[in-house]
């Protein structure tokens, strides 16, 4: 971005104007792409969690706003915009008003990391990793900021049951992303992705069976981290009403949905730049632009695998207990990441340039476990369905 | 003792060396969870209940009382209010506490159809209960699921009587309606689809672990505890206690069929947990579709409702009928002076001792598992106040 803004300031537009002032204009026109981007991605994924869900569910979803409802995000957001901001009398006024913008930065921040393709990354910073995992830390001042400051009893269990439940799995994800950092030696986020290859063998996934481990606990940490069921504790809306966003109304409730189903989508992008290969492709052409567009599908169509994933699960499982969340994190993932992690520096040790017919052997695991599973939703689904046939469009 | 004295007491207790203070969370009327309007005023300390006190009234209608202005035959279709989640049995207990009043004899046929009505009442209660109890753990999908079955049983008990949640079905004497052509085709039909679909509900929620570390062992009800509280139908048998109004206490035609009688065995956890509350109403469906099954079968020719007075004038006395409703052995006692309108009516549900024994279920449980105890005791708040 720097040598764009250089480049602009020596012969292209801005020439003429002052350094300082280039560079702001710059990373202000960035941000504001950025925003419309992030809400665009934000609003799809609204779109499709609920047409998702609804399919799990047997219920149709929303389908009126557009072809098959996708603009109904759109519709939704109009409307929350033109609804009354309520700010309750006893709410200590600038922060319930503040908050949401905090969760806002703090997610907000995040996608200045996050590779879309090969150079489509607004700053390649070399502690990428790091700073986004830092960053997305503001989330949870906004939401406990939120709780806290909307004067409301139920609102303030879901801002501490979120912030204790953020800062615990901070822990067992950032030992799983450390898992990934030895072998990459980078912590840039275009490094990780260029150390893995385009075949799924080449992946962080299956490059020895601690990565694999690394995987899983990394995902469900970040499900965690992002309140998604079934660690969506702060909002359990069977018991805490809507949680520390109770008393918001608004655009202010919609910027938290927003934060939400934004990193959503943070959540999938992070494991698919970590273990997925990120945009790897096979190189098709010589064509910069079209490399770059599949560089881009690719990448959307893993993590929005990962998405849908996330959506998945949130319409299967049920919520855990405040002490199950806890039990989970400090009796179980952390210890298992811990000596996940030592067995992956053993790993590194042995193999400093990795272990081909070990990848290989993980890919075909992976492979094999993916067949059973599906072969065992199969025999369930013709045991209790047998008039069903396999009809993808019904 | 003050109430001051008491709160001093109670932080002495927790405190331990650190000086705590009690939470004071109002849980409804109005909230998410506590089906309908129930309230509860819960004395917390952080997330962990101290006491969870129930508040009831929110919901009454003085349903006994109108039964003393409305007369025999009007008061019917109040009944439906009583428990408006299955209202087929409160229908069958007024007119059964009519009947033994003046002595009238139920037609055979009208006895199999109240016991149709009443079991896919018991099935769509059920659906409703398990499904609810689901979504309170976090689970939404399988309430969809069994909300999509309970509107299968809608359109039936609607093809019955024309309605799908008030039904008015029962009379003095027998039934309404009788049952309309075709109907033992579709019922079946429905049935063939439903049984299998028991199995993959409890695939799809019951054997999650999740789900069975949210409701074993929590808010357990030993079975003296449940006899001592007075609990009464699958919150009874939870706790392993083998009673059931239908096979104890027989009534209409029940002896004549072949049912189980479903306890909690403790399978996951402790005997009387809320997951064995919860296996009980899963279980009892499938005996229910039992039932059903062979009262469909055996459905006799005749009328479906004896000859009883418009002016229904029974001799004056007092009786106490008991049916088992969704939400179990549901007591009805009418008194009469011989008049058009009864003297008294009182009349005794299951949710009420439900209720009663929440305050002392509370003590220790965390606030999640609160909205847990009360999706698996099944109360329905107008069951409660009437």
């Amino acid at each position: 971005m720097q040598q764009l803004a250089d480049y602009l300031l020596a012969e292209g537009f801005l020439s003429g104007l002052p350094k300082s002032v280039g560079y702001v204009l710059v990373v202000a026109f960035f941000a504001f792409v950025l925003l419309n981007f992030i809400m665009l991605v934000a609003g799809v994924t609204s779109w499709l969690e609920r047409r998702v869900w609804a399919r799990i569910q047997s219920r149709v979803g929303p389908n009126r706003v557009g072809p098959q409802g996708v603009i109904q995000w759109l519709a939704d957001g109009i409307k929350s915009v033109l609804k009354e901001d309520i700010v309750p009398e006893a709410a200590d006024k600038p922060l319930f008003k503040g908050a949401p913008y905090l969760a806002m930065i703090g997610f907000f921040g995040a996608w200045a990391c996050v590779p879309f393709g090969d150079g489509l990354i607004v700053a390649d910073l070399n502690v990428g990793v790091l700073y986004i995992t830092a960053v997305t830390g503001l989330v949870v001042v906004g939401i406990l900021m939120a709780g806290w400051s909307s004067n409301n009893k139920w609102a303030l269990l879901g801002g501490i049951r979120s912030a204790a439940q953020i800062v615990s799995y901070e822990i067992p994800a950032a030992i799983a992303i450390n898992t990934v950092i030895l072998l990459t030696g980078t912590l840039s986020m275009q490094g990780i992705i260029k150390a893995q290859g385009w075949a799924p063998w080449n992946w962080f996934l299956f490059d020895n069976p601690f990565t694999f481990v690394a995987f899983f606990i990394f995902f469900v940490a970040l499900l965690a981290e992002g309140n998604r069921t079934p660690f969506d504790l702060p909002e359990a809306e069977s018991e805490l009403v809507a949680g520390a966003f109770t008393e918001y109304s608004g655009l202010r409730s919609l910027l938290f949905f927003l934060v939400e189903w934004g990193n959503l989508y943070i959540i999938g992008a992070l494991c698919t730049t970590l273990f997925l290969g990120g945009w790897q492709v096979p190189a098709f052409t010589d064509n910069a632009f079209v490399q770059g567009v599949l560089q881009m599908i690719t990448f959307f169509l893993k993590s929005y695998f990962l998405v849908f994933v996330a959506m998945w699960i949130r319409a299967t499982l049920p919520r855990v207990r405040v002490d199950q969340l806890m039990s989970l994190c400090w009796k179980y993932l952390v210890p298992i990441a811990f000596v996940n992690l030592l067995g992956a520096m053993l790993w590194v040790v042995a193999f400093p340039h990795g272990n081909i017919v070990m990848r290989l052997a993980m890919f075909g695991f992976g492979v094999v476990v993916t067949i059973y599973f599906f072969s065992r939703v199969a025999s369930h689904l013709r045991r209790a369905r047998p008039e069903m046939t396999w009809n993808p469009i019904s | 003792m003050n109430a001051d004295a008491i709160d001093l007491d109670v932080r002495r207790e927790t405190s331990r060396g650190l000086e705590t203070e009690e939470m004071t969370l109002n849980m409804g009327p109005q909230h998410p969870s506590t089906h309908g309007v129930l309230r509860f005023v819960v004395k917390a300390d952080g997330e962990v209940m101290r006491r969870a006190i129930p508040d009831i009234g929110y919901l009454h209608r003085s349903i006994e009382k109108i039964a003393e202005k409305v007369g025999y035959h009007g008061f019917m279709p109040y009944t439906d209010r009583v428990d408006y989640v299955s209202a087929m049995q409160c229908n069958q207990g007024w007119a059964m506490a009519c009947e033994k009043l003046a002595g009238i004899e139920v037609p055979r046929k009208g006895e199999y159809c109240r016991v149709i009505a009443c079991e896919f009442g018991r099935l769509a209660s059920h659906l409703l209960s398990v499904g609810a109890t689901g979504m309170d753990i976090g689970a939404v999908t399988p309430f969809t699921h069994a909300i999509r079955e309970r509107e299968y049983i809608n359109d039936i008990l609607e093809e019955l009587c024309g309605a799908r949640l008030t039904f008015n079905y029962m009379r003095i004497g027998g039934c309404a309606w009788d049952l309309p052509p075709g109907f033992v085709g579709r019922a079946v039909k429905f049935l063939d689809r439903f049984e299998p679909l028991i199995d993959e509900y409890n695939e799809l929620i019951s054997f999650n672990k999740i789900y069975v570390e949210r409701l074993a062992n929590v808010a357990v009800v030993s079975r003296e505890m449940a006899i001592a509280w007075n609990l009464v139908g699958p919150n009874l048998r939870g706790s392993g206690v083998k009673y059931d109004v239908r096979k104890d206490a027989p009534y209409s035609v029940y002896p004549e069929f072949e049912f189980d009688v479903p306890v909690g065995t403790g399978e996951r956890g402790t005997l009387g947990d809320s997951y064995d509350r919860y296996m009980v109403r899963m279980r009892e469906m499938e005996e229910s579709c039992k039932i059903l099954r062979q009262a469909l079968a055996g459905v006799p020719e005749g009328p479906v409702v004896a000859k009883v007075a418009r002016m229904f004038k029974p001799p004056a006395g007092e009786v106490y009928v008991r049916v088992e409703a969704s939400r179990g052995d549901m007591g009805w006692f009418v008194v009469s002076d011989g008049s058009a309108f009864p003297y008294r009516v009182h009349i005794r549900t299951g949710s009420f001792a439900a209720m009663a024994i929440i305050e002392e279920l509370s003590k220790g449980l965390m606030i999640a598992d609160l909205v847990a105890v009360i999706a698996t005791l099944d109360i329905v708040a107008p069951e409660v106040d009437r």
